[in-house]
């Protein structure tokens, strides 16, 4: 029972990286409708970013910050690079995403070598109900509770968030009422970057990372962004925490390194359900 | 009378077929002028080479409230829109999951001063503004008869409500330049009758309007001017009077049952 209530606590804090994850994803298909591939490597960058931050001898909290920004910043350029000429179509846009994030392989390998890194977090666990749980992992949930609270806030009660879900509902109209739909693009990929970072940054102490890590976590975050047609963060968020303890569970009672393989049967299962019904997705590849 | 939009020589080509061919008129400030033509005859793509959603492959857009002339044609259209140029399209072009509300409010986008981080942040001086817009745009649904739908998704209304819907958008962002794409298309009598009524009031507040429609009697009714195009040509111009006795109006129209 001690067992089984550890690894739920951990999987729902993975998963609830793999939901910040997914949030970028869909803040960012939501205003654009680009499926932005390079989503993992905001996480990696923030993740390797704080670390380095951490032993050069910044502050807990400040190298965090400093790292999220620098992922905002990773946002910002992807963004640029993929949707700053006028006219770019969300299937362009796709593609160059996803060449950028091999681009960013070479990069990281330069900077941080190929070896798995983590820095330390939340250091410690904590007794809970029988069970040992690290106290990253409670960090984790609340950041990720906070976080969507204010996202959703965002979205729905901000005039802000209005204009940029206009630009996703009806480009075409959102232009003809003043709204600068690039300009806009940019802020949600800035916005997708740090929400990635902060996913990075908080799992990094609990899974080390190395350049490709962002696979492990496109393949999650996006198996769960698409359970909300990669629009809506709340399935988003209730398909990563699935997703989060279905993976502790196997590798707690079976094998680690069947983990990846239940999210990408996951993640499958997910699209061929999904694809039996009309989705962003779907649309976005018939287009 | 001073001009408000002058247009001259402007073309724009799909394909190799001309959409709009060496178009040139020139609207007065506070008229109310009335685009006609047959079917494909270019009328839509004459707006939105106006409104910035299409660029002219040849020919200047020049626009001037208040004598500040300056050439739009290689601005994109959110700046035009900032300019005060606004345009209600022949489809429903609304932001689907949002109220009506919410829809007309957006439409004030292109004259918010208070920026993206002040509006997040939901700083005094943006809050104040937004309930500024919020009472603007109350007052915009009121105006074309959709009060009672405000807090109504958007994309549940019906079709001739929501182009009133569109109308409130545009008004909401109190533009110098109003273009209409068949704002009258789809709707019942009385309908019809209160959006005539609306485009006279605000022709009377002095507010230029392009209206792009069908129907004889509403274009004589409201139009002070009316151009006439066919296969993307501006073959005449005139008052209705004028339009309804010109030769070459009527060659074009053959076949359409309007005389």
């Amino acid at each position: 029972m001690s067992d089984f209530l550890q690894y739920l606590i951990s999987g729902l804090a993975v998963g609830c990286g793999f939901a910040l994850l997914a949030s970028g994803l869909v803040t960012i298909h939501r205003v654009t409708r680009v499926v932005n591939f390079a989503q993992g490597m905001f996480a990696v960058v923030a993740g390797l970013t704080a670390g380095s931050l951490l032993s050069a001898g910044l502050p807990h909290g400040l190298a965090e910050v400093a790292a999220v920004a620098v992922a905002g910043a990773a946002g910002l350029l992807v963004g640029l690079i993929a949707t700053g000429r006028r006219g770019t179509s969300a299937q362009s846009a796709l593609i160059v995403t996803l060449g950028l994030g091999f681009v960013a392989y070479a990069v990281e390998i330069m900077i941080w070598g190929d070896n798995p890194r983590s820095h330390p977090g939340l250091g410690g666990s904590v007794q809970f109900a029988g069970a040992f749980v690290q106290k990253q992992s409670f960090l984790v949930i609340g950041v990720t509770a906070v976080v969507f609270a204010a996202l959703w806030l965002f979205f729905n009660r901000s005039y802000p968030g209005k204009a940029l879900s206009a630009c996703a509902s009806n480009p075409y109209a959102a232009r003809a009422v003043g709204i600068d739909v690039t300009r806009m693009g940019l802020v949600a990929f800035a916005l997708g970057g740090m929400l990635g970072g902060t996913a990075g940054v908080l799992l990094t102490p609990m899974l080390p990372i190395s350049y490709n890590s962002d696979v492990l976590l496109i393949t999650n975050g996006f198996a769960a962004a698409v359970l909300g047609g990669l629009n809506r963060p709340g399935p988003a968020l209730a398909g990563a925490l699935v997703l989060g303890v279905a993976e502790a569970m196997v590798a707690g009672y079976y094998e680690a390194a069947y983990q990846t393989v239940v999210a990408l049967a996951l993640m499958l299962a997910i699209m061929i359900w999904q694809s039996s019904r009309r989705t962003a997705l779907q649309e976005e590849t018939a287009r | 009378m001073s001009a408000v939009l002058r247009i001259e020589s402007v073309s724009r080509a799909f394909g190799g077929v001309y959409a709009v061919r060496d178009v040139s008129l020139t609207v007065a400030e506070g008229e109310t002028r009335a685009v006609i033509g047959p079917n494909g005859a270019g009328k839509s793509t004459l707006f939105n080479l106006i409104s910035g959603h299409l660029v002219p492959d040849a020919g200047t857009v020049s626009y001037g409230p208040r004598g500040q002339w300056r050439r739009i044609d290689g601005l994109p259209p959110h700046a035009r829109a900032r300019l005060g140029i606004a345009i209600v399209f022949q489809g429903a072009r609304l932001f689907g999951g949002m109220t009506a509300l919410e829809n007309v409010m957006v439409g004030a986008h292109a004259r918010t001063r208070h920026g993206f981080l002040a509006g997040a942040l939901r700083l005094p001086g943006q809050r104040r503004e937004e309930a500024e817009i919020r009472a603007d745009a109350l007052a915009a649904l009121e105006r074309v008869g959709l009060r009672e739908w405000a807090h109504r998704a958007a994309d549940v209304l019906p079709l001739g409500q929501q182009r009133s819907l569109q109308v409130a958008r545009a008004l909401c962002a109190r533009p110098r330049l109003l273009l209409l794409d068949e704002p009258a298309s789809g709707l019942r009598a009385a309908e019809r009758e209160a959006l005539a009524q609306l485009i006279e009031g605000l022709r009377e507040e002095g507010l230029t309007t392009m209206l792009i429609e069908h129907d004889v009697a509403f274009v004589a009714r409201l139009a002070d001017r009316v151009s006439v195009l066919d296969l993307g040509a501006h073959i005449a111009e005139g008052t209705p009077e004028e339009i309804r006795a010109d030769e070459a109006v009527l060659t074009a129209y053959l076949g359409e049952g309007v005389s």
